[in-house]
């Protein structure tokens, strides 16, 4: 990168200014998948948090051996190799949640924002300012994530973290629980109203 | 006098008054009782006393005769299954005590909103909700709660029209998406054998409902799905397809009657404001697969045993052919384009009706779909036509 930037910004982008899921609109498939509840949201986050920074630091650390044809694949390889730690690890300590994540935990290889990162970033930066942008982009997906899973299990089933937060008393009174959020479309218009409000509020994002 | 008041107030609401922030409310409210003053003054219009609010006051007469049948068809049901001997007035003044609440509500959610974002926006308020609220209750059962049919509205206005720009920019037909809200936010409350008649007496009128073997409140399609072999009334007793199309069926408020959608269709058809290319191919398409799907008929899917004209008659295919496919601002706008688009709405909402056991009713999901197909069809309606041009002038140079 010809400018420098300071690490300080490197961290913080990608929490709202330069936000992985609502700005570059990357991801967007498992903000889909692993909404429907908090616990698994969170999971996945830390997850993809977990796997970008180390990945980023790893061919960070190796970026000037890596010929240049070849590096997709030399970045997938790493990825992966992380991915198959981290599904271990959930299984082996978090065998429900890894359950409802399902194939979703092998899917992060694919995961747009980790290919972006690995590309633009880790490949021509030094491993300190790769690591923060990896932990800094992962935790800009996870926000999203949560926040999105936030409104879905709150409205879809009357829960957070599993637990009964709609008091018995509603249902007593004709509430039901809105089915449509379960369903993966009002994940898209969930993430789709957060950047609406995102926009509103940061007027030099707004496109015409 | 009215005249009076109006230009009397007039003055507070242009800019500078002290309720100018509600300048549009006051327009809109003017435009409605007297015709503007404001006329186009030059370049060429086409001058016709016709305008959007003429027009959807004339879809508005076209859909009461589809009202005023649900009113006694609801009042109808429910004496029929609660045992309770009502007259003909009573019947309407039950079926009317029923919808008006669901009427309230539907206008107040969708204006409200609308008037909101015209105020923000600055915009004159735009009439498109007009149907729109009629339609709502009346694709709806009646025994619906009341703040579940807000919350659909209030989405379907804000998601699928005020984002895409307001009335006429919309994608979707907006009281459609209320009812496919309804359908997969609320499944429990919105099919069944217990959602399609009112079940509690309503100011003293009608009576309470229980549902035993013998009184089932399932829709005729309903029962189709879930394997009945003769399609019954409420009661058990058999219904004619001569039943089914005068209406006297459970279903939605304002569907069920063929007679009452095909007396606002002709109404609709003589003014010129439907598409009668678009209405006709609609039921062309749902004769089509009917009549390929009644060839093909297994008891596997029983809807497929039903004769091409009884599908037409049932369910909500006649009123989304009449009133729903033919919305001028989400259906195709070529010839031809008209012509592929209500004949696909007519086959997919029967495919879906036959072939889905777990929808009974497909007439809906076809319209939406077909939606978002409609802008593909006039492209390449369009695209067609500049091709054909472009070859013939070429042929001839």
């Amino acid at each position: 990168m010809a400018e420098k930037i300071s690490n300080k910004s490197v961290l913080f982008n990608p929490f709202s200014k330069n936000n992985p899921v609502i700005v570059q609109v990357l991801g967007i498939c498992s903000v889909l998948a692993v909404t429907v509840s908090l616990e698994p949201a969170i999971v996945m986050g830390i997850s993809v948090v977990a796997v970008l920074a180390f990945a980023n630091v790893i061919i960070s650390l190796i970026r000037n051996t890596i010929p240049t044809n070849i590096r997709i694949i030399v970045q997938l390889v790493v990825v992966a190799g992380l991915v198959v730690i981290v599904d271990q690890l959930l299984k082996a300590y978090t065998y429900d949640v890894s359950k409802q994540l399902s194939v979703f935990i092998s899917l992060i290889i694919t995961n747009c924002i980790l290919m972006g990162r690995l590309e633009a970033f880790a490949m021509v930066n030094k491993p300190w300012p790769s690591f923060l942008d990896g932990i800094g982009n992962g935790i800009g997906y996870a926000l999203i994530l949560v926040i999105v899973a936030f409104f879905r299990e709150l409205l879809g089933s009357g829960t957070l973290l599993g637990f009964q937060v709609v008091p018995q008393w509603c249902y007593d009174h004709g509430y039901v629980n809105n089915g449509l959020m379960i369903l993966p479309p009002m994940a898209l218009i969930v993430v789709g109203c957060i950047i609406w409000v995102h926009r509103s509020f940061n007027k030099d994002l707004q496109e015409d | 006098m009215l005249r009076k008041y109006l230009d009397k107030i007039k003055p507070h609401f242009q800019p500078g008054g002290k309720l100018s922030a509600f300048q549009s409310v006051f327009e809109g409210m003017e435009t409605f009782l007297y015709t503007p003053r404001s006329t186009s003054a030059s370049g060429v219009h086409v001058h016709d006393a016709i305008d959007s609010k003429r027009v959807m006051i004339i879809v508005v007469v076209a859909l009461l005769p589809c009202l005023l049948f649900g009113m006694y068809n609801t009042g109808y049901q429910n004496s029929l299954c609660s045992g309770v001997e009502m007259s003909f007035w009573e019947m309407m003044a039950y079926g009317f005590l029923a919808i008006l609440p669901k009427l309230v509500v539907t206008y107040v959610v969708g204006l409200g909103i609308e008037f909101a974002i015209a105020q923000v926006r600055h915009e004159e308020i735009m009439e498109g909700f007009l149907v729109t609220g009629i339609l709502v209750p009346l694709i709806c059962p009646v025994t619906t709660p009341l703040w579940m049919l807000a919350v659909a509205t209030a989405f379907s206005v804000i998601f699928v029209k005020e984002v895409f720009g307001g009335t006429g920019f919309n994608i979707f037909n907006v009281a459609l998406t209320t009812r496919a809200f309804l359908f997969f936010a609320y499944p429990a409350s919105m099919s069944g054998d217990t959602a399609f008649i009112a079940s509690k007496p309503i100011c003293g009128l009608g009576g309470a409902v229980t549902y035993t073997d013998a009184v089932s409140g399932a829709t005729p399609l309903g029962q189709l799905a879930s394997g009945a072999d003769q399609i019954t009334n409420a009661v058990g007793d058999p219904v004619s397809t001569w039943q089914a199309f005068l209406g006297l069926i459970p279903g939605s408020f304002g569907e069920t009657s063929t007679l009452c959608v095909l007396i606002g269709g002709a109404l609709l058809l003589l003014t010129g404001i439907a598409s009668w290319r678009i209405m006709l191919s609609v039921f062309a398409g749902g004769l089509f697969m009917g009549w390929i799907a009644n060839i093909f008929g297994t008891p596997t899917y029983p809807a497929s045993l039903l004769s091409p004209v009884d599908q037409l008659v049932y369910g909500g295919f006649a009123f989304a052919a009449v009133f729903m496919a033919t919305d001028p601002v989400t259906a195709a706008r070529t010839g031809i384009g008209k012509y592929i688009y209500g004949f696909l709405v007519g086959v997919i909402a029967i495919l879906i009706r036959v072939y889905n056991n777990g929808y009974p009713e497909g007439a809906m999901l076809a319209v939406l779909l077909m939606n978002a197909l409609a802008p593909l069809i006039d492209y390449c309606v369009v695209q067609a036509n500049v091709s054909r041009r472009m070859r013939r002038a070429r042929s001839n140079s």
